[in-house]
């Protein structure tokens, strides 16, 4: 970076500090949830109830249309073949018997691909969708073993797919990167998140461990993950003259149809993605090549396209979770109070992808300590971009943290749910924010209670047969976020009806379903009078499905509407309603009308404001507000997880025989959708812990196990029924007093397990997956 | 020539190489039938063949000729949901839905299995004329369809509830 540069990036760093500053100590009454949000204290309304999922009926009659499932007219099926070297050129690619391979309509690889834009990366704009920056199929160059090379159109995916096993390549292959310890040999870089370093130092942290009376020093490992869902990735799509129509599965529909348009030099109301139903996410469907793909094919070949990955595409094609190598080191004082948290390591990363897995994320608010050094490296290999994946950084750094918790507790002789709550801190304990709501010590009573923790014996020392059991503890940190550029639109009808868009999703979280109790409630409607639109990049607002935020931004959204709309209604009302002279801040929406706060009898119906100013509807988009109070608290969803196991003694099998997950999660939607997020979450977890691995080879940086025969996740047999109970404090300073549920779950879910294998076992595992070849 | 699915008589495909999922999916529009890996591993493209379940993306539409199909489609009488699909509402036995059709269809044709006597890896007792119904059997016949979103206990509380009587 020049000096020029480097002054200007100086000067911008200290600006955002100085600005930071002034957000967190500006008064309370100045941030979005400064004043509690008026649903919280509203008892009797949808919200709060078990309603069942509103997409339910179309979905168990095979009704929903999937993206891969849109029929059309005169449509393609395209099929990829990929790269088998990880780094070098392409020599040569042999496509005419590919091309004479019967119903083929076109055969497209960097020759004859439309110049395009590289796709714009997550997080360097807002509405940045792509997993990698590596512009698509524009030359000749392999970045990683698995991109596509070549795509071939057939009228039938059967044809299109043996065509393509047709296409042959040469390559100049060159030396590449591609196992972790190769990477750190080349040096490390420091990781930054979110525009922040992932480093923080408070105080001399290695020389008090040093000086420290007990203390912990290891070393934990977790592989490269893949989300899984159950969904392929697949695109039906259209252009109509320049105007692009993709019928995607996606997470970010606002998000994908402006990075969509940047690639293709478009503007951003030129695409247009609808995406109503999505077969999970967690992470993955965000934009990667294949929607670039197939526009650009039917580009091409001037017909629509459908391009379904097959579940090897999905692996080859889009990106996981990293791999990392963590240390945690604890220094404690006799009583457990910690004089050191140590927490540091090296994730793998790409030169074309900005996502160094932030395992310290949960480890910068989880527990009050003397000092604290706090560090992710990243190397870069030559592989496919690594992405976000469920609980990204939480996932894997609570495994670590909560095992060496869990390990400290054991060298101190100290109950491990004793050892945390000593450590409970009064404030966020390393960016000094007050917390906004945190209930941890309360959901670690109740669950101890309702597990029967107890009757936790000393390692090793249940066995019934030939089984070893034992219980495992830990504690789950996941952020309140709320992203910025949500925005909402109400469309308010003389009958009653109330239409409210945001382009948001529904991957199965349940957002249909919690967003129209909500949504009812903030108007003061009945269910059936509100309809939630959603999914459609034409709607308002960015609202990512990500982050666990999506609740909290389509709440904020509602809630900005909301207020916009009762102005306006105030405006019509006009001097001849019982509202006359009321200030919005002084009416509330209840029974299909507004009422005044303080005198509830006066009142009028939407449909008798409407009538009167003689208007069928009126409609109004309003954003919600930045997001600062997420720098003015320190806010978090909480778990304290307990794990039961049983561990053969013969095979070393671990078997999960008992989980409760207690939540501290703010004020819960639906309690019957909520359960199934946190139960999902679990189980994804439950599988980090025992089962899930990419396996990837080192010689040539190729996933070896790309199928869901050989990438195991748990299955009906590997789950008892997981007990999910929460406390439903309202966190008085989020929308709703909602916090995020959706990545939560599996937040701790891997210590828990690993910390109760060492319970029953004696025997610690520190690198995941706890296979039975570890435990024998 | 033809397969008969959900009462009506479909045309075997010309193309040999094309799956009953595929013929399903992209010639009839039938999409309830998922596709999760086209390679018989996660029970998402199950269907029901003379009523026994089968992975519908590891068979051949040809093969097919002169049998009864029945699809996630064909479950419902009308408006009029089958049991086994109101009760995963009820029980919230999905999150996103894309294993539903196929969790629903395999725990169709499962039930009958049971009925049927057919041990399974759990079962204590290989010669007893009935297999004892228990959450352990269902999670072992049904562990050939996975679930991603992780709603396994909700769909074994819906099987158990649709089927529990009739297996007693
Ligand atoms: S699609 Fe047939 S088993 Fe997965
Ligand atoms: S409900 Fe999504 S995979 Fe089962």
């Amino acid at each position: 970076m020049s000096v020029l540069g480097d002054a200007a990036a100086k000067a911008k760093g200290a600006a955002q500090q100085v600005m930071k500053k002034a957000i967190e100590v500006a008064p309370d009454s100045w941030m979005p949830g400064g004043r509690p949000d008026p649903l919280i204290r509203r008892q009797h309304g949808h919200v709060g109830q078990p309603v069942s999922r509103l997409d339910g009926r179309v979905k168990v009659r095979g009704e929903a249309r999937f993206a891969a499932e849109v029929p059309m007219a005169n449509l393609t099926y395209a099929a990829l073949a990929y790269s088998t070297i990880p780094k070098g050129r392409m020599t040569g690619i042999e496509t005419a018997a590919a091309e004479a391979a019967p119903g083929v309509v076109l055969v497209m690889t960097h020759r004859n691909m439309p110049r395009l834009n590289p796709p714009p990366l997550f997080m360097t704009a807002s509405k940045a969708a792509a997993g990698d920056d590596i512009p698509v199929m524009q030359d000749d160059r392999v970045y990683w073993n698995g991109q596509p090379i070549a795509l071939v159109l057939a009228e039938t995916q059967e044809q299109a797919e043996h065509a393509a096993s047709l296409v042959t390549v040469t390559y100049n292959e060159e030396s590449a990167v591609t196992s972790l310890a190769a990477g750190k040999a080349q040096g490390t870089e420091p990781g930054s998140f979110q525009g922040e370093p992932l480093k923080i130092d408070i105080g001399d942290a290695e020389a008090a461990l040093a000086a420290a009376p007990h203390k912990v020093d290891v070393a934990y490992e977790t592989p490269r993950h893949n989300h899984n869902a159950i969904e392929p990735h697949a695109a039906t799509l259209a252009w109509d003259g320049d105007n692009l129509v993709v019928h995607d599965c996606s997470q970010g529909v606002a998000h994908v149809a402006w990075s969509m348009a940047q690639v293709f030099g478009l503007k951003e109301d030129q695409v247009r993605i609808h995406s109503p139903f999505v077969g999970g996410g967690f992470g993955g469907k965000t934009m990667w090549s294949y929607q670039v793909l197939g526009a650009a094919a039917a580009k091409l070949s001037g017909r629509p396209v459908r391009i379904a990955l097959s579940r090897e595409g999905v692996y080859r094609s889009v990106g996981g979770r990293t791999l990392t190598e963590q240390r945690v080191a604890l220094g404690a004082q006799a009583d457990g109070a910690f004089d050191a948290i140590i927490h540091t390591g090296t994730v793998a990363m790409t030169a074309h992808n900005a996502l160094p897995e932030p395992f310290i994320v949960a480890t910068r608010s989880a527990y009050a300590a003397g000092t604290f050094k706090l560090d992710v490296e990243y190397a870069t290999l030559d592989m496919i971009a690594n992405t976000f994946m469920r609980a990204p950084g939480e996932a894997v750094g609570t495994f670590a943290l909560e095992c060496a918790i869990d390990e400290l507790a054991v060298a101190l002789d100290m109950d491990p749910i004793a050892l945390r709550l000593r450590n409970e801190p009064e404030k966020d304990p390393t960016s000094g924010t007050p917390f906004s709501s945190r209930n941890i010590v309360e959901a670690y009573r109740a669950g101890a209670e309702r597990f029967g923790w107890a009757g936790r014996r000393a390692p090793g020392q249940r066995r019934e047969g030939d089984w070893l059991v034992g219980m495992g503890c830990a504690t789950g940190t996941y952020p309140y976020y709320r992203m910025g550029g949500g925005a909402a639109r109400i469309t308010l009808h003389s009958d009653g009806r109330a239409l409210v868009g945001i382009a948001a999703h529904e991957m199965g979280m349940g957002t249909a379903t919690a967003s129209t109790q909500v949504a009812a409630d903030r108007l003061g409607l009945a269910m059936d009078q509100v309809t939630f639109a959603y999914g459609d990049s034409a709607l308002p607002g960015e609202v990512l499905a990500g982050g666990s935020q999506q609740t909290a931004s389509i709440g904020a959204s509602v809630m900005a509407a909301h207020q916009r709309l009762v102005g306006e209604l105030l405006k019509l009302a006009g001097n001849d309603s019982p509202l006359a002279g009321l200030k919005p801040d002084e009416v509330e929406s209840a029974d299909a009308g507004l009422r005044c706060v303080a005198a509830p009898d006066r009142f009028e119906s939407y449909a008798s404001i409407l009538g009167r100013a003689q208007r069928d509807e009126v409609t109004v988009v309003a954003e919600a507000p930045p997001p600062l109070e997420m720098q003015h608290w320190s806010m978090h969803s909480y778990s304290a997880m307990f794990c039961e196991v049983r561990v053969n003694a013969v095979t070393g099998e671990t078997r999960v025989s008992r989980v409760l997950g207690s939540f501290d999660c703010g004020r819960i939607l639906n309690p019957k959708t909520a359960r199934s997020q946190f139960r999902g979450g679990i189980i994804m977890g439950i599988g980090l812990a025992l089962m899930e691995e990419t396996q990837f080879d080192e010689r040539k940086g190729r996933i070896m196990n790309p199928s869901l025969g050989e990438y195991l996740v748990p299955v009906h047999a590997d789950l008892p029924v997981i007990d999910v109970i929460w406390n439903d404090i309202p966190d008085p300073h989020a929308p709703m007093g909602a916090h995020g549920i959706g990545e939560i779950g599996i937040t701790g879910t891997a210590a828990a397990v690993a910390n109760a294998v060492y319970n029953a076992t004696g025997k610690r595992i520190r690198d995941l997956p706890i296979t039975l070849d570890k435990l024998m | 020539m033809a397969i008969e699915i959900n009462g009506s008589q479909v045309p075997v495909p010309d193309d040999p190489r094309v799956s009953l999922l595929d013929l399903l999916r992209e010639s009839l529009h039938l999409t309830g039938t998922k596709k999760g890996c086209n390679q018989g591993a996660c029970g998402a493209c199950t269907v029901l063949v003379d009523g026994e379940r089968i992975v519908s993306c590891l068979a051949l539409a040809v093969q097919y000729e002169g049998r009864s199909i029945t699809t996630i489609e064909g479950l419902s009488d009308g408006d009029a949901l089958h049991p086994l699909q109101q009760a995963f509402i009820d029980h919230d036995g999905f999150q996103c839905g894309y294993c539903t059709p196929g969790q629903i269809c395999s725990a169709i044709g499962m039930a009958a299995e049971l009925r049927r006597g057919l041990p399974s890896h759990v079962t204590g007792d290989l010669t007893a004329e009935r297999v004892p119904f228990s959450r352990v059997e269902l999670q072992e016949r049904m562990s050939g369809n996975l679930c991603c979103c992780g709603a396994h206990n909700g769909i074994i509380d819906a099987i158990t509830e649709t089927f529990g009587e009739v297996a007693a």
